[in-house]
């Protein structure tokens, strides 16, 4: 591996993590008290890794790929939903370690309550089908957080396409 | 819980604002009148001099003038005359009213009042008088005192009395409005609980912005807010006390979101959606005895329930059709019968103070509207269009509706608006930034 591909890659896990800081979240960090990752920030944001390594935070978030994303109003998995969450099982199966939260998102052309019920339904979509490819249940923990947490903000399809999304977000667990 | 913010004395102004009659000047005739149901009014014009200083009242003689006519003129149905415009002076409250002079500038309707301030007290006194047929109104000569923090309210009561009298409508300025203060950017807004006059002053925070606060709902006494809190890291329900700012957490199940929540009418019951694996039913909770209660069953996405005044029913959304729509059930639950029937989806539904009408939030063509329809569906009425209106919010009396706005693209900000039930005097509430979620109070005592 050259240099260059290396730094642009540990930079954009650096731009990964920015976007995650739990400030984002509120300092009661999003979805905190994960599992055994101490309770304070929903990830640690030190402790991605070297994307490098097929066993870090890095490498699943960029290499398996940490994202799912639905239609309009459903929580339907759709078949490449089903491709990324059976290469996060298969990796997650391998990471015991790793505590999950599994975070659903909507865009924001929808009513508050429901977005966040919509959210919900994504994020329980994603637990159930990793249970279903082995992922332990206890390891996992869900939580909607409705339109509140866009990661595009335009106000076209284009972002709201990314906006509709369920996240699965590792922290160093029980057993680290 | 300890709250880490300062007690604010906020429902508290109403310990010792007392109210008393004056004595009414002789009255005949018929009073100005405006029905506010009609489609279009002509604003009914109004003279409201300065009110006159009985001893150390300084600026709030001026002060207290301005929000009565802030107030009045607000709704829409009344103009004020510029002072400058005034022919007769008041200079002495008890003294007679030269009606000719407030005839020829063609005020209908003159209000008279007087202020005196003595340390942490104001005295204010007001009258109303018809100037067409020559008396006082009826009823419209009243007397408050409290302390000088709560000069505001004062305001507020005196246009309520007039409102109230002139319209036939109970009145509604004062009251308070709970909102969510917003700050920072799209994709990390901060967000605070905050209330404030129903006009957008008097801004007091009750909550610091450290974890997403959604969507506060008054008690009925306006003594305790329940709203959405990510305060524990989890969307969940809290209880917070408006005078000690108390918090707790309602619903501590494991792996349930809770959200949505209301009082119901006698505030003894807190009815609200509950998540589990994904699916949100409605349920109550009540506060007196902890005990849960299921009340619909389905695996749809069933949420912003909303009593009935009288507490006999809910109504609230469901996507069980397939998309978001409007159900009324019994208030110990069951499956409801759908009340939304036109194109797009029905959400938010919130049942009127009077029982007539449901406002609620629409979705159709890529547009946001607010609308009220009656409690059966029918006679459905759009009051707003815009990218994203929703959330309505009912004033005590009933007659107008407050709603969030949002606008579209990366700068997009949420700010609070206003409606008449008729769609007319549609505005914005100033406030301090970016505001969404209003829930407006009872009127306060």
């Amino acid at each position: 591996m050259t240099l260059t591909p290396k730094a642009l890659l540990l930079l954009s896990a650096l731009a990964l993590a920015a976007c995650q800081n739990p400030d984002r979240y509120g300092a009661g960090g999003g979805a905190g008290g994960a599992g055994g990752a101490g309770g304070t920030g929903y990830v640690d944001t030190t402790g991605l890794g070297d994307p490098s390594d097929p066993r870090s935070i890095a490498y699943f978030n960029q290499t398996v790929g940490d994202k799912v994303h639905f239609a309009l109003d459903q929580s339907t998995l759709s078949p490449e939903a089903r491709t990324i969450l059976t290469a996060q099982a298969g990796w997650l199966n391998q990471n015991a370690a790793y505590a999950i939260i599994i975070e659903g998102h909507a865009d924001e052309k929808g009513t508050r309550e429901y977005n966040l019920a919509l959210g919900a339904r994504r994020a329980a979509a994603v637990q159930q089908f990793l249970v279903s490819q082995g992922v332990a249940a206890g390891r996992m923990k869900t939580i909607s957080y409705g339109k509140e947490r866009p990661i595009e903000v335009c106000s076209d399809e284009a972002c709201y396409s990314k906006n509709r999304r369920a996240v699965t977000v590792l922290s160093a667990g029980a057993g680290v | 819980m300890t709250s880490p913010f300062r007690i604010l004395s906020l429902l508290a102004l109403a310990l010792g604002l007392g109210a008393a009659p004056l004595t009414a000047l002789a009255q005949d005739g018929r009073p100005p009148r405006i029905d506010i149901t009609v489609g279009v009014i002509e604003p009914m014009p109004i003279a409201i001099p300065v009110f006159v200083d009985e001893g150390g009242a300084g600026d709030y003689a001026a002060q207290l003038s301005r929000v009565v006519a802030s107030d009045l003129v607000g709704t829409g149905f009344f103009a004020a005359i510029p002072q400058e415009a005034h022919i007769a002076r008041i200079t002495s409250f008890d003294g007679g009213v030269s009606y000719p002079d407030w005839r020829a500038i063609n005020a209908r309707v003159l209000i008279t009042g007087a202020v005196s301030v003595a340390g942490d007290r104001i005295t204010v006194k007001f009258r109303a008088f018809d100037v067409e047929n020559g008396t006082q109104i009826e009823g419209a000569a009243l007397q408050f005192a409290g302390t000088t923090a709560g000069w505001r309210r004062m305001a507020h009561k005196v246009a309520d009395v007039v409102y109230s009298k002139i319209t036939g409508e109970g009145g509604y300025f004062d009251s308070r409005v709970v909102f969510v203060s917003e700050s920072g950017p799209k994709n990390a807004r901060a967000k605070r609980l905050a209330v404030m006059d129903y006009d957008g002053a008097n801004v007091q925070y009750l909550t610091d912005s450290s974890a997403i606060v959604l969507a506060p709902r008054f008690s009925p006494a306006g003594d305790r807010i329940l709203y959405t809190s990510y305060e524990s890291g989890f969307p969940r329900i809290t209880l917070l006390d408006v005078g000690s700012l108390r918090r707790q957490s309602l619903e501590e199940q494991q792996g349930t979101m809770t959200f949505a929540p209301r009082f119901s009418p006698d505030g003894q019951t807190v009815v609200f959606s509950l998540e589990r694996g994904g699916n949100s039913d409605i349920y109550t909770l009540s506060l007196a005895s902890g005990r849960l209660t299921q009340l619909t069953n389905a695996p749809s996405i069933e949420t912003a329930p909303s009593y009935s005044p009288d507490g006999s029913q809910i109504v609230f959304e469901s996507d069980r059709s397939g998309t978001q729509q409007i159900y009324i059930m019994p208030a110990s639950g069951g499956e409801g019968r759908r009340i939304s029937g036109g194109e797009g989806r029905y959400s938010t539904p919130v049942w009127s103070p009077r029982g007539d009408l449901i406002a609620f939030t629409k979705q159709n063509a890529g547009r946001f509207h607010i609308g009220v329809m009656r409690t059966d569906g029918s006679e459905e009425r759009l009051l707003t269009a815009s990218f994203l209106d929703e959330g309505p919010t009912w004033a005590p009396n009933g007659r107008v509706i407050m709603f969030t706005r949002e606008s579209a693209g990366a700068g997009g900000q949420a700010s609070l608006w206003s409606v008449d039930i008729s769609g007319r005097n549609l505005k914005q509430i100033t406030t301090e930034g970016p505001a969404s979620d209003p829930a407006w109070s009872p009127l306060l005592p």
